[in-house]
């Protein structure tokens, strides 16, 4: 039997030991700050605040400046978002809420393993197959009905900037899926049936029951997705162009901040060019951090209270 | 299952046996990952000659490959293009350059119809400044009377990762076009003035196959495999050279080599010379620390240099003319162990 004291100490090691696992994430990110800041140091000294405001990327003349990189990244995230964020709350509202039964298994199975495709097996697949197909219909659809925006005017050459959106999309939905749809099937199932018996229709139960009960879960999944979006490298520099420039264009090539450094790190043999590069990755974590305070910001404005799980 | 893993287990201790009882000296490497096809083959082939030794060799990069010979963390680096005076100046000894085999870069293109083009400097250019915008303009007409140009728009595709492929690229550029040199410079990355960027060889020939009208730069072996339409082109002697090892091979025979071996070779003279080639080189100290290793690593170069060289063209690469060569093989003589 065990004494009161024990179970005292024992609890008290716990809340310690989770303590300290909670402090690594946060000591790991600070870790990477410092060392990215570290490496950094001779564009950060050089550069200054110019490196933020500039458009200009050229190595042999070691003059550097983000700006392109973080527009790419951004818009790249943001056309990725907006086409992920749909097609995964609906596919795990149906999985959760409307799928038959012996459906659900094959299909959570089939998502998930579309997350386990490596993201330069999914950069070929972009080349070959999706970027010729986005070239030879796709494009010239949008082109035709949407022309006069300028987000679809010029000329078309497959590797773009909406390219690389789309191929992020295509990594993300099995995050923001599987995440919403454990989210979605933690509500209670009384919720469902006290709607049920207000009469409501099942779009009803959904929307009023489900949904804004689990607001702020799909939420947290739309900003997991996010973090991958702004990350993703490998496929995306495949498919989007590498240009740095920024166009309204989303048929014209762009050029994110993770693909430059992909493409250059290896190569670059001055201090100053690798120094750069590094600051890249110092600007890719800021974005990062950045992107996300204000989503939560977004949340708590706009989204308010939302129904606290009781039980 | 059980079975299994125990016999597993008894695989892997025979294993550690076995290497046990040949203490293997291992001599490590990184840098340039365009000769890496040649360099793991002749390390598998020397295992055969020396067994009492062992290469490891990273193909990260010769950015890499430069910066790790500097911190003494390798034996040997190795590198796509010369190091600078600048990074030079930062190692602790002297670094030798030894230059093992060349290759080119071939101008690759798709048009209706895939016709042979013939190409000179001052259009090559003018293609990648993006002055020549139309494949029909009058200054590619006029080197290939007979051929149908089309009235497509250029499409320029260049690397987007950096590469001793771009390296070659531009020194060719820089050194036909003073524009060029001013506006754009030499590296293996360089602020491009017009085109779309692909990721590897792979990426450009893939841009290039796909995108009627584009133009772009690829390894003589990729476009060679790919069986992708590329162009000849017009040397510093007057002459339309279809890219091939023996051209290669002719370049830098004629090339100006100085004494450090820290040349270049594009545009070299001679009638045969294929103008946008470059070598390849390995990096080693010329007073060794280890005396083991060195020793190895001298009678490895020496093989290389000699019965390696005969192997390059069966993997697509220009082996090094005699001249060359026994130029190398007596710098190689003043390593100290």
């Amino acid at each position: 039997m065990r004494t009161h004291g024990g179970s005292h100490f024992g609890d008290r090691a716990f809340q310690w030991l989770t303590l300290l696992m909670a402090l690594t994430v946060f000591a790991l990110i600070a870790l990477i700050g410092y060392e990215l800041t570290r490496g950094s140091g001779i564009a950060l000294r050089r550069f200054g605040w110019h490196f933020l405001v500039s458009s200009d990327w050229d190595p042999v003349n070691e003059q550097f400046g983000a700006v392109p990189f973080i527009f790419g990244t951004l818009v790249s995230s943001a056309i990725a978002l907006l086409i992920a964020v749909p097609i995964s709350i609906a596919t795990a509202v149906y999985l959760t809420e409307l799928a038959p039964l012996w459906l659900r298994q094959p299909l959570t199975m089939f998502i998930e393993l579309l997350a386990a495709v490596p993201s330069v097996i999914l950069g070929l697949w972009g080349i070959f197959v999706m970027v010729p197909w986005l070239r030879e219909h796709l494009f010239p659809w949008l082109q035709k009905t949407l022309g006069f925006l300028p987000f679809f005017k010029g000329a078309i050459y497959g590797v773009s900037m909406l390219a690389g959106g789309i191929i992020i999309a295509i990594m993300i939905v099995p995050i923001i899926t599987s995440v919403a749809r454990e989210i979605l099937r933690s509500v209670p199932g009384l919720q469902r049936e006290a709607a049920y018996a207000l009469g409501a229709t099942r779009w009803e139960v959904t929307r009023i029951a489900v949904l804004s009960y689990a607001k702020k879960g799909l939420f947290g999944a739309v900003i997991l997705g996010l973090g991958r979006a702004l990350g993703e490298t490998m496929a995306v520099t495949m498919v989007i162009g590498n240009t740095p420039q920024i166009v309204a264009s989303l048929f014209a090539p762009g050029y994110t901040l993770a693909s430059v450094v992909a493409n250059e790190f290896t190569e670059a043999t001055t201090d100053t060019y690798l120094s750069a590069l590094f600051e890249i990755g110092l600007v890719l974590l800021g974005v990062t951090v950045l992107v996300n305070a204000l989503a939560q910001l977004l949340l708590k404005t706009f989204a308010g209270p939302s129904v606290k799980p009781q039980h | 299952m059980k079975k299994l893993i125990l016999s597993l287990l008894g695989g892997g201790c025979l294993f550690t046996a076995q290497t046990g009882v040949y203490a293997q000296l291992l001599i490590n490497g990184a840098g340039a990952t365009f000769p890496y096809p040649i360099y793991s083959k002749w390390f598998d082939e020397y295992a055969k000659v020396d067994p009492s030794v062992r290469f490891n060799y990273q193909s990260i990069g010769s950015g890499g490959g430069q910066k790790q010979i500097t911190a003494q963390t390798v034996d040997f680096g190795a590198s796509d293009g010369p190091m600078s005076d600048e990074n030079l100046a930062k190692a602790p000894g002297k670094i030798l350059h030894i230059p093992t085999v060349a290759g080119a870069d071939v101008i690759a293109y798709n048009l209706p119809g895939n016709p042979k083009l013939k190409l000179n400097s001052d259009v090559i250019v003018n293609l990648f400044l993006g002055n020549i915008t139309k494949w029909n303009d009058p200054k590619i007409a006029a080197l290939n009377p007979g051929v149908d140009l089309p009235d497509l728009p250029v499409i320029v595709v260049h690397r987007s990762d950096g590469s001793g492929t771009t390296f070659i690229f531009t020194d060719y550029l820089s050194s036909i076009s003073p524009v060029w040199e001013d506006t754009v410079g030499k590296g293996t990355s360089v602020k491009w003035p017009v085109g779309i960027g692909g990721k590897g060889n792979e990426g450009v020939a893939g841009q290039v196959k796909q995108l009627s009208g584009a133009v772009g730069y690829v390894e003589l072996i990729y476009a060679k495999q790919n069986k992708m339409p590329y162009a000849n082109v017009k040397n510093a002697a007057g002459n339309f050279i279809t890219p091939s090892l023996d051209s290669v091979t002719a370049a830098l025979a004629m090339a100006k080599i100085p004494d450090d071996f820290r040349f270049s070779m594009v545009n070299a003279p001679g009638d045969k010379a294929y103008p946008i080639s470059g070598a390849t080189w390995l990096l080693i100290y010329e007073r060794q620390k280890d005396a083991a290793k060195g020793k190895k690593l001298v009678e490895f170069l020496n093989w290389a240099l000699t019965k390696g060289e005969g192997m390059a063209s069966s993997l697509d690469y220009a082996s090094l003319p005699e001249s060359v060569q026994q130029r190398v093989l007596e710098r190689i003589k003043t390593i100290k162990y």
